[in-house]
C-alpha cells in the first residue's frame, strides 16, 4: 500500500539495501511507542541520527531516509544536509517520509532550495492515532486546540476524521455517532462524507464499537484548568509525562547498597516508563492520590510475604519453584520501590502550603465562592512573581466559573500581569480571550451554577478511598466532559437538553448503516463499548474518570479514549500563549 | 485586604466543603514509610546475586532499552562499524505494542477474533512474520484504485485522487469554470495540502486580477494562498493582493514582509477585527533588537486601532521603554564614573532595558529611591505615571529597601500620622507577608520582631515569633494570654541562663498575674 511505511518495511524496504534513518527528534517519542529499534534493524537500518543542520554523520549505507514532520524549518535543515552530502558521496539515495502527511509547501521549499530532485522517494507515513495504552489513543497533535479555536484552521479535524475512518476500516463501522460542539459536528460531517465517497466497498467487519462520542474541548474549558488529584494526574502536573515517560529528580532513586557508604548522588534525572503493562501502576494510576499510600503498603505486604516463602521451601522442587519466581518478584519489588519513591516526591509537594492554598482557591471557584471579585490569592501570586502560567490558569478558571470576569476585575488582573510580567503578554491575554478561556462578563446571568447543579459537578462527600462517583478524581469536582459521557449512556441526553443548550456548539446524533448480518446480537449482560474522542485534548484525570465508569459493575459500558493530545492545564495554556518566534501556520 | 488567618480558619470550620488534605497523622502516608521499609528490607534479602541489569532484562514494564530514542543517540554516538551488534535485549517478535498491555480493558482483548472478512489484521493479531506486522491501523484499498488507467477524471474525482496521493494532471482543466470547480472541491475536502496544490496551478494559469477577484468570495482558499505566498516569500504578489483587498488610500507604516502576510491573514480570519490587526503589528516589536529602533516602532504603534484598554497598555509600554533607555544611559555612565556609591557597592547585574514594569520599579527603588519626583527614575513618579497599585508598590519598595538593609526606609514605609500627629504602623499587606518578605531579604531578628509584634492574631503571632526566634514576643503573648503552661513549656526550649529564661522566671514568680492554668 502506498504511503504506508509498512509497505516500505514489507516490500520496497528490503530491496533498498542498507539504510540510515535521520529522525526529526520530535518523532522519536511517538515512534518509540510503536516500533523498537530491533525491528528496524531487521530491515537493514544500520544507523539512526537526529536531524541537525550541517553535515550528515558518516555511515556506510546506500540509503538515507528522513523521517520528518512537514515543517518548513526542517526542510531547510534537510537541504543543508543534502548539499553537504553530495560533495563527499555521490552514490547514496535520499528518501523523505513525511509524518503524518505530505505537504506541497514543504516540497515547494525543497524545490526552491534546489534539492527536490535529489530525492528518489517522497512519501508519507500516515500515523494518525498512536496507541498509548490498551484503552488510549492519541494523535499527539499539540497545536490542535490552538489551530481550531485561535487560528480557525481545521486541518487537525481533517486528520481526526481520517484517523477515525482508518479505525473503522479495522474495527468496523461505528453504528451510532453522538457529538457536542462545532468541531465535533465538523468531524462527523467529514466522516459521513468520506464514507459516501467510499461507497460500494462495504465494510465486512463486525463492529467493535457501539457508539462514537465526539466532544469538543471548548464545551468543557474548566476541567483541564483544575489540578488533577489522581496519582497519574499529579505525576503529569508536577513532572510532565511525555510519550509515556516521566523524568524524575534522581535523589530518591539512589541505590544504596548495604555496607557501602552513600556514594555521590546521581545527577542525571531518572526516566521511567509509565503504562498499564506494569501491574502495580495499572492498579494505582487512576486512584486519588490520598488512596495511593494504602495501596502501596498493601502491595508491600504481599511482596514481603512472597519473599518469606523461601523459608517454607524445603524440598528441591519447592526451592526450584521459588527460584523460578524470583525474576517476577524482583521486578515487582523494583516497581514497588519506584512508586514508593514517586509517591514520596509527590507527597512533599501536595503537603506544602503553596499547594494547599492553590487548591483551596480552585475549589472556591468551582463551588462558586466569590468568583466576581478580585481574588487576593491571585493578587499575591502576581506580587510574588509566581510562574505566569499558574496565574493564567487560576484567572481562566475564575472567568469560566463566573461566565466571564467583571470589567473592573478583568482590567485589574490585566494591568497587574502586564506590569509584572511584561507588556508583550497582552498578546497571550488576547489569545486566551479568543479561546473564551478569558472573557468579559457581558450579561449579568451566570450559567455556571445552573450547569454545576444540574450535572452534579460538585459532590460534597467525594470518597477518595473507595470512590462511588467520578468526582473523586478532583476530590469533589466531577469533570463536566465525563459527566456528559456518563449521562449519555444513562439516562440519555434528552434528560439534559436545557444544559446542553447552555454549552457552546450543537449537539447531534447520527447513525451509520451497517450491512445486514453485522448487527451485533448482544448476550445478556454483555457490555457495550463507546469510543470517546476528545477534540482539543484530554487530561489524565478525565481518563481516570472514564476508566472508573468502565469498571463500575452496573454501568454496562466500556470506554475507549481517543484524543488529539494528552494535556494538563499547564501544557494547555502554554500551547495558547503567544510565541514570538513562531509563525502562523 | 488579606484574609486573616482567623478568618480563614473560621471559613474552613464552617465551610461546607472539605479541602484536599494530607494530614501527617494520616494513616495512608505513614504507610508510605511502611512500604518503603518493606522495599528496603527485601532489597537486602535478594541482593547477593542480583545486579540491576538482571532485573532490567526481565522487567515486564517495557524498559526504555532498545527504544528508538535510545538507539538514535546510541548509534549516532558509536562510530564503529555497522556490523557491530549492539547489545539489545531480544524483543520477542510477536510482542506488538498493544500486547504489552495487560489492563483489564485493553483494545487487544476487545478486538480478538471479531474479524469477519479475514482480510484485515487487527492490532492485536501479530503474525509471526515480523515484516508484515502491523503497528497502526491501515486503510484498505478503495475501489477506485483499480481504475487507475482511466484518465478522464472529473474535478471531484481529481481532488479525491490527490487526497489519496496519486499522480494527477491538472493541465486538462482549462476553462475558468473547471478550475474554480476544482478549487471548490479541494476546499470542501478540508485538505490543506490539496488546496495548496490547486492554488499553485491556478496561480500559474490565471491572471492575477481574475484570481484575486475569484478568491474574494472564497475565504478559505484565500487564506491558504496568503499562507503559501508568505511561506514562499513571494513579496510582489502579496503586495498586489494586499492592494486589491484593502480599501484605497489605506497606508501602513513600516510593514515588514512577514507582517504583511499576518495582516492579510488576520484581516480575513477576524472578519475585520481591527484590534487583532493592530496587535499583530505591535507583536512585531519583539523581533527588533535595537532598543532605540524598538522604541520608535512602539511609538508608531500608538496610532494603530487598538481597543481602548489595550491602547493604554501599549502607551505604557512605549513610555516604559523610553524611560528605560534614558535610565540605562545615565546609570551606565554613573557606574563607569565610579563616583556613585550605590553602584560601587552593588554593581548592576544586568541592563534594565526591556525589563517588565515592576522589575524597573524595583530597580529604581534600589538605585534611585531618594530622587526628587521630577526625574524619570524616581519611584514615586513611576508609581504615578503607570498607576501602580498600592500593594504592588509597597511590596516592591519593601523588598528593594530590605535588600539594601535600609531599615529606616522600611520603617518609614509603614508610618502614617493620624490627625493628632501620632504615628502608627499601617500596611496594605498583612504583617505576616511583610515578615515573610523581610525574612527572605535576611533581615535580623531585631528588625523582624518589630513587625511580628504587629500581627493581630495571637496564635499566628506566636508561631511566627517562634519561627523567627523573637522570644520576647512569644513570652509577652503568653503572658497576655495568662497561659502559664505554655510559658513553662517554652522556657525549656530556651538557652540556660539567658535573659529570656530569666524573664520567664520573673513572670512566673509574679504574684500579681492571675494565671488561667
Amino acid at each position: 500500500m502506498r504511503g504506508n511505511p509498512y509497505s516500505i518495511l514489507r516490500g520496497g524496504w528490503k530491496a533498498l539495501g542498507t539504510q540510515a534513518i535521520v529522525w526529526d527528534e520530535y518523532l522519536t517519542g511517538p515512534f518509540g511507542l510503536i516500533a523498537q529499534y530491533s525491528l528496524l534493524k531487521e530491515h537493514e537500518v544500520e544507523k539512526m541520527f537526529t536531524l541537525k543542520s550541517g553535515k550528515l554523520p558518516s555511515a556506510d549505507v546506500k540509503n538515507i531516509i528522513f523521517f520528518v514532520r512537514p515543517r518548513l524549518e526542517l526542510m531547510d535543515i534537510i537541504a543543508e544536509n543534502v548539499f553537504s552530502e553530495d560533495k563527499m558521496h555521490s552514490s547514496r539515495d535520499f528518501h523523505i517520509l513525511f509524518v503524518p502527511r505530505r505537504s506541497m509547501l514543504c516540497e515547494q521549499r525543497l524545490k526552491e532550495q534546489g534539492v527536490l530532485a535529489s530525492f528518489v522517494n517522497i512519501d508519507e507515513y500516515i500515523l494518525d492515532l498512536i496507541p498509548y495504552d490498551g484503552d488510549l489513543l492519541s494523535m499527539e497533535y499539540e497545536s490542535a486546540f490552538r489551530e481550531c479555536y485561535l487560528e480557525n484552521d481545521q486541518t487537525s479535524l481533517y486528520h481526526t476524521a481520517k484517523g477515525l475512518m482508518t479505525l473503522q476500516a479495522l474495527y468496523g463501522t461505528i453504528p451510532q455517532i453522538y457529538g457536542k460542539g462545532d468541531c465535533a459536528r465538523h468531524v462527523a460531517n467529514m466522516m459521513l462524507r468520506m464514507k459516501r465517497e467510499f461507497a460500494g466497498s462495504q465494510n465486512q467487519i463486525l463492529p467493535v464499537f457501539d457508539t462514537l462520542l465526539l466532544l469538543d474541548r471548548n464545551i468543557d474549558l474548566l476541567t483541564p484548568l483544575a489540578t488533577q488529584l489522581t496519582y497519574e494526574g499529579l505525576i503529569d502536573e508536577i513532572y510532565g509525562i511525555t510519550n509515556g515517560y516521566v523524568k524524575l529528580p534522581p535523589e530518591k532513586f539512589a541505590q544504596k547498597k548495604q555496607g557501602e557508604a552513600s556514594k555521590d548522588l546521581p545527577t542525571e534525572s531518572k526516566k521511567l516508563q509509565l503504562n498499564s503493562a506494569e501491574e502495580l501502576y495499572a492498579e494505582i494510576r487512576d486512584k486519588n492520590f490520598n488512596a495511593v499510600g494504602a495501596a502501596l503498603s498493601k502491595k508491600a505486604k504481599i511482596i514481603s510475604a512472597a519473599f518469606e516463602e523461601r523459608h517454607n521451601a524445603k524440598t528441591v522442587g519447592e526451592i526450584k519453584q521459588f527460584v523460578s519466581q524470583l525474576p517476577h518478584m524482583q521486578a515487582a519489588r523494583s516497581s514497588l520501590a519506584n512508586h514508593t519513591s514517586i509517591a514520596e516526591l509527590i507527597k512533599d509537594i501536595t503537603t506544602s502550603e503553596a499547594f494547599f492554598e492553590n487548591l483551596t482557591v480552585e475549589q472556591e471557584f468551582m463551588t462558586g465562592v466569590d468568583t466576581d471579585k478580585v481574588n487576593t490569592y491571585i493578587e499575591d501570586c502576581i506580587a510574588q512573581k509566581d510562574p505566569l502560567i499558574k496565574i493564567l490558569r487560576l484567572m481562566c478558571m475564575q472567568s469560566v466559573c463566573n461566565n466571564g470576569l467583571k470589567q473592573k476585575v478583568f482590567e485589574y488582573y490585566k494591568r497587574e500581569i502586564l506590569q509584572t510580567y511584561g507588556y508583550e503578554h497582552i498578546l497571550t491575554l488576547n489569545n486566551l480571550e479568543k479561546a473564551s478561556l478569558l472573557k468579559l462578563q457581558t450579561s449579568s446571568r451566570n450559567n455556571y451554577p445552573t450547569i454545576r447543579k444540574t450535572l452534579k459537578l460538585w459532590m460534597e462527600d467525594a470518597n477518595e478511598q473507595n470512590p462511588n462517583d467520578i468526582s473523586y478524581v478532583y476530590s469533589g469536582y466531577a469533570p463536566l466532559s465525563v459527566r456528559l459521557t456518563q449521562v449519555l449512556a444513562r439516562p440519555g441526553w434528552r434528560s439534559i437538553e436545557e444544559v446542553l443548550k447552555l454549552l457552546p456548539g450543537p449537539h447531534f446524533e447520527e447513525r451509520q448503516q451497517l450491512p445486514a448480518g453485522l448487527h451485533k446480537k448482544r448476550q445478556q449482560g454483555e457490555n457495550r463499548t463507546t469510543l470517546v474522542f476528545f477534540l482539543g485534548g484530554v487530561s489524565y484525570a478525565e481518563i481516570a474518570a472514564l476508566r472508573f465508569l468502565s469498571q463500575m459493575e452496573d454501568s454496562g459500558m466500556e470506554y475507549i479514549i481517543a484524543t488529539t493530545k494528552l494535556l494538563n492545564g499547564t501544557t494547555w495554556i502554554k500551547s495558547l500563549m503567544d510565541r514570538p518566534e513562531s509563525q502562523i501556520s | 485586604m488579606m484574609k486573616s488567618k482567623a478568618d480563614e480558619e473560621d471559613y474552613w470550620n464552617s465551610s461546607k466543603f472539605k479541602a484536599f488534605t494530607f494530614d501527617d497523622e494520616d494513616d495512608e502516608f505513614s504507610r508510605l514509610k511502611e512500604s518503603k521499609r518493606a522495599v528496603n528490607s527485601i532489597r537486602y534479602l535478594v541482593e547477593e546475586d542480583d545486579d540491576e541489569e538482571e532485573v532490567e532484562k526481565v522487567s515486564w514494564s517495557g524498559e526504555p532499552v532498545g527504544s528508538i530514542s535510545w538507539s538514535v543517540s546510541e548509534t549516532a554516538a558509536s562510530n564503529q562499524k555497522a556490523d557491530r551488534e549492539p547489545a539489545f535485549p531480544k524483543v520477542s517478535a510477536d510482542s506488538g505494542p498493544m500486547s504489552r498491555s495487560h489492563s483489564g480493558y485493553s483494545l487487544s482483548s476487545l478486538f480478538k477474533g471479531k474479524t469477519k472478512g479475514g482480510n484485515f489484521q487487527s492490532l492485536a493479531d501479530s503474525p509471526s512474520d515480523p515484516s508484515v506486522r502491523l503497528y497502526a491501523p491501515e486503510l484498505r484499498k478503495p475501489k477506485s484504485e483499480y481504475k487507475d488507467y482511466v484518465s478522464d477524471w472529473s474535478p471531484e474525482e481529481t481532488v479525491q485522487r490527490m487526497q489519496q496521493g496519486k499522480v494527477v494532471s491538472l493541465e486538462k482543466f482549462r476553462s475558468l469554470q473547471d478550475k474554480l470547480l476544482l478549487l471548490d472541491y479541494a476546499v470542501n475536502a478540508h485538505d490543506g495540502n490539496v488546496i495548496t496544490a490547486v492554488l499553485i496551478y491556478l496561480k500559474r494559469t490565471l491572471s492575477k486580477e481574475v484570481l484575486f477577484r475569484e478568491l474574494e468570495s472564497r475565504q478559505t482558499a484565500l487564506r491558504h494562498l496568503i499562507h503559501y505566498l508568505t511561506e514562499t516569500r513571494d513579496q510582489r504578489l502579496l503586495l498586489e493582493l494586499l492592494r486589491s483587498l484593502l480599501p484605497p488610500g489605506h497606508t501602513w507604516c513600516c510593514v515588514s514582509f512577514y507582517l504583511m502576510g499576518f495582516i492579510l491573514l488576520f484581516l480575513l480570519r477576524a472578519l475585520g477585527r481591527m484590534e487583532d490587526v493592530a496587535l499583530l503589528q505591535y507583536k512585531e516589536h519583539l523581533s527588533i533588537a535595537d532598543e532605540n529602533r524598538r522604541r520608535d516602532f512602539l511609538k508608531n504603534c500608538l496610532s494603530l486601532p487598538f481597543s481602548p484598554e489595550d491602547s493604554a497598555h501599549v502607551q505604557d509600554h512605549y513610555t516604559l521603554l523610553e524611560r528605560q533607555v534614558i535610565i540605562e544611559t545615565t546609570d551606565r555612565q554613573a557606574e563607569r564614573g565610579g563616583k556613585v556609591e550605590v553602584f560601587q557597592k552593588f554593581p548592576r547585574k544586568a541592563s534594565i532595558l526591556n525589563m517588565p514594569m515592576i522589575t524597573t520599579l524595583y530597580y529604581c527603588c534600589f538605585y534611585h529611591y531618594t530622587e526628587s519626583e521630577g526625574t524619570f527614575s524616581c519611584p514615586l513618579n513611576i508609581r504615578q505615571t503607570f498607576k501602580i497599585s498600592e500593594k504592588q508598590y509597597f511590596v516592591t519598595a519593601l523588598a528593594a529597601r530590605a535588600k539594601l538593609k535600609a531599615w529606616s526606609d522600611v520603617d518609614a514605609l509603614f508610618t502614617s500620622r493620624n490627625w493628632l500627629g501620632f504615628t502608627r504602623k499601617k500596611s496594605p499587606l498583612s504583617f505576616q507577608r511583610v515578615v515573610d518578605i523581610l525574612q527572605k531579604n535576611s533581615a535580623p531578628t531585631q528588625v523582624l520582631q518589630n513587625y511580628v509584634a504587629l500581627v493581630d492574631d495571637a496564635e499566628l503571632r506566636i508561631s511566627l515569633a517562634q519561627k523567627h526566634k523573637c522570644h520576647d514576643i512569644v513570652i509577652n503573648t503568653y503572658r497576655d494570654l495568662k497561659d502559664r503552661q505554655q510559658l513553662l513549656g517554652y522556657q525549656v526550649k530556651l538557652k540556660r541562663g539567658s535573659a529570656e529564661e530569666r524573664k520567664i522566671d520573673e513572670l512566673l514568680n509574679n504574684p500579681q498575674i492571675r494565671w488561667k492554668n
